[in-house]
């Protein structure tokens, strides 16, 4: 075994001598590019309308892939026009398929790039990339013995992955759905078939004719409310409410609840800018440009020509916006992100953290 | 070649400094125009040289492995010089130049890209994107003209040394790469006082050059070598021979982005308060351009548009060619003369002056600025070239981005 290894670790080194600069797997990339564990990708297999607005995604996952837990998200790297985004989705399928596929399941965003871009223009055979799957979302050991699920819209996509995996270790289980339409709801026909089946308890909640639905209602909806564990999902008023709710019950180590990112703050107009690593904060009024700004706080900044052409100055966004000051262009960056931008030519355009 | 500022003749004297002004304002909005619709049709382009390259070299690599057969000598050694030459001239140079930054590709990225070159990637973006790119032509801050062992213009003093110039250029011609390594170094002036040798940070940046260098040497000339058995020896010639062709080929391209006459050198003084209209300007006059066929292009690296591309150097490279008849426009409305011929004529143009110079000035060169200088119209006090940008509405288009 530890000849084999030591060959193949040789071989190895080889392959990377005759491929200096590059990496033997920038070679293998182009006809094979899920076989690189160092850049987790994913082509798409196959893509299922849900709605009308929505869809789900077949991934093969390549090399490298780790087992997520029912209730993470992964975020994917989506080239829109030629500039790779990266957006959170939960993962919808259950965890350690054989075949190495996941599902995620996007709902089109009025206004959302990567969203519509994959409802869209997804097709068989596309490339994505793939981050590890991450989040807190998910049902503890030993699972309890009773659970509430209080999703709205696009929120049901989490608790779709739980129900799908762990719905056999679960004994009493209510979902309470709050969907615009009937036709509206995303898995509508699979939960409806659950529901049929009594594995779960569902409660439709179809907003345009009946309204949001207030945390009040809940007690009305469920009796036992309080007794249970509850995942709450959606957008995030409905999330406050439930919070409040919880809280005002003594209740809130019963709540789990999962915000969906919101939206990077674009003021226009400068902001409080941080410099992670110096711990720096400078307020900052959207003409300077970050490389002036932070020098003139003291930060160790890279700099070159000061004019936007020589790329000596480029830091990594973490999060927040920015504005090029020559022609006006938005870089927004999510938590998450780390996005290149050059500090000599741009400035706050929102509260921004930047990797220096 | 004299200084712009010494010229009997200044091609810039009829420009007020309002037109200047305008030239800038123009230029921006056609930087605008290209930046706004950069897009998927760009990223394919990138792509697809990668690809084209990586699968020539590879292919070429291969049928070296038996290099001991003539006819596949030859077919690897013309695929690897041009792989080689597609690497570093439209890949390797662009990208270092953050052409594709935008594309927020990792693998695709000024930060991370490393070229097939032995000068390692950090040191040239310094040397090259930094120094050449913002003091292009100006005597004495721009090293690039005449890499500090030549003289180009006739202000510089001559000395019975530049007698052997054209061998040097030559000698460099073969040895570019190493030429260029030495150069981001600053070899002769980090070499010159027993101080400036002990530096730590030129120890550093030595070892780099030395390790990039060995693996480069490895690869070329030891390890493909050897994986090709009996061939050995043919295979190592053949990379020599690759490597010497692609050097030959980069140096010419690149003697003919500022030496050809018709370009202007400036005067270390006349960038002081240089607006946004006026460095324009000096890029507009201290380059040539390269006249040809779209493969030629490319094989340039598309610095056969170099006034394009000293003007924005950070504009996908496949986008020159579409800016090129409206930059020629602009040059005519402004009575600049736009500096482009083929190649060969370019080459020899270049050749003629590292000749000439070799040996003394024939005339005088003239003591006083004789016209008024580009200069001239500096705002004072304000040295900051970004002052001279329009401030612009964020674009509203962009911000669709953040939602998901
Ligand atoms: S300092 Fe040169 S691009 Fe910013």
């Amino acid at each position: 075994m530890a000849v084999i290894r030591t060959l193949r670790t040789g071989a190895r080194r080889v392959a990377g001598l005759l491929t200096t600069p590059l990496l033997p797997t920038d070679y293998l990339d182009a006809i094979a590019p899920l076989r690189n564990a160092e850049v987790p990708r994913a082509r798409v297999e196959a893509v299922r309308p849900e709605t009308a607005n929505s869809a789900t995604l077949v991934l093969q996952t390549g090399r490298g892939w780790p087992r997520h837990e029912p209730g993470q998200y992964v975020r994917i790297g989506v080239d829109v026009d030629g500039v790779r985004l990266w957006r959170s989705y939960s993962v919808t399928s259950a965890p350690g398929r054989p075949d190495g596929r996941i599902t995620v399941t996007v709902n089109a965003v009025a206004g959302g790039a990567v969203s519509t871009h994959l409802v869209r223009h997804a097709r068989r055979g596309m490339l994505l990339h793939l981050d590890r799957p991450a989040g807190e979302f998910v049902l503890p050991r030993p699972r309890p013995a009773r659970t509430l699920f209080v999703t709205a819209g696009s929120g049901i996509t989490p608790v779709m992955g739980m129900l799908r995996s762990c719905l056999n270790e679960l004994a009493d289980v209510v979902v309470v759905h709050s969907a615009r339409t009937r036709e509206d709801v995303v898995f509508g026909a699979e939960l409806r078939a659950l529901a049929a089946q009594g594995r779960i308890r569902l409660v439709e909640r179809h907003t345009r004719a009946d309204g949001r639905l207030k945390p009040a209602e809940l007690t009305d909806l469920v009796p036992d409310l309080f007794e249970r564990e509850t995942w709450a999902c959606g957008p995030n008023e409905l999330l406050d409410d439930l919070t409040t709710h919880w809280a005002d019950a003594e209740a809130a180590h019963l709540l789990h609840v999962e915000r969906f990112r919101s939206a990077v703050a674009v003021s226009g107009e400068g902001g409080t800018v941080t410099f992670l690593r110096s711990g720096t904060v400078v307020e900052t009024d959207g003409t300077e440009p970050l490389l002036d700004s932070g020098e003139a706080a003291g930060v160790l900044m890279p700099s070159g020509c000061r004019m936007g052409i020589c790329f000596s100055c480029v830091l990594p966004l973490r999060e927040g916006a920015v504005r090029d000051l020559r022609d006006g262009r938005l870089t927004t960056a999510e938590p998450g992100d780390s996005i290149p931008v050059q500090t000599c030519v741009s400035a706050a355009a929102g509260p921004c953290r930047l990797d220096a | 070649m004299t200084t712009i500022q010494h010229k009997k003749h200044n091609p810039i004297a009829h420009l007020t400094p309002e037109d200047i002004e305008q030239i800038g304002i123009e230029l921006d909005a056609i930087r605008d125009e290209v930046m706004a619709s950069r897009g998927a049709r760009d990223a394919a382009y990138i792509r697809r040289v990668i690809k084209v390259q990586r699968s020539l070299e590879l292919g070429s690599r291969g049928v070296l492995l038996f290099s001991l057969f003539p006819p596949a000598w030859l077919i690897g050694t013309a695929g690897l010089s041009v792989a080689k030459i597609l690497e570093n001239m439209e890949i390797g140079h662009n990208i270092l130049h953050g052409q594709w930054d935008w594309m927020r590709d990792p693998k695709i990225h000024s930060t991370t890209w490393e070229w097939d070159h032995a000068s390692p990637a950090e040191q040239w973006k310094r040397s090259h994107n930094e120094l050449h790119h913002t003091y292009t032509n100006v005597i004495g801050r721009d090293n690039d003209l005449g890499y500090g062992i030549m003289r180009v213009d006739e202000e510089q003093p001559w000395h019975p040394l530049h007698l052997g110039q054209p061998l040097w250029n030559f000698v460099n011609a073969c040895f570019f790469e190493y030429g260029i390594a030495a150069y981001d170094l600053e070899l002769g002036e980090n070499l010159a006082t027993k101080e400036k040798r002990r530096d730590p940070k030129f120890r550093a940046a030595l070892k780099k050059v030395r390790r990039k260098i060995g693996k480069q040497v490895l690869k070329d000339y030891i390890v493909h070598p050897a994986l090709s058995g009996p061939s050995f020896l043919h295979t190592m010639a053949a990379n020599a021979v690759a490597n010497l062709i692609r050097n030959l080929w980069s140096h010419s391209v690149i003697m003919c982005g500022h030496f050809p006459s018709g370009v202007e050198t400036f005067e270390t003084t006349s960038i002081d308060g240089e607006t946004r209209g006026q460095w324009y300007l000096r890029q507009m006059l201290g380059s040539a351009n390269i006249s040809g066929s779209r493969l030629m292009h490319i094989m340039t690296g598309n610095l056969s548009h170099q006034i394009e591309h000293h003007l924005f150097p950070d504009l996908p490279s496949n986008r020159y060619a579409e800016i090129a008849p409206k930059i020629k426009d602009l040059f005519q409305r402004y009575g600049l003369s736009y500096t482009s011929g083929p190649l060969p004529k370019q080459v020899a143009s270049a050749w003629a002056k590292v000749i000439r110079l070799s040996l003394p000035n024939r005339t005088p060169v003239p003591a006083a600025p004789a016209a008024p200088a580009p200069a001239a119209v500096r705002s004072a006090a304000d040295d900051n070239r970004r002052a001279g940008w329009a401030q612009k509405p964020a674009v509203a288009a962009s911000t669709a981005h953040t939602a998901a």
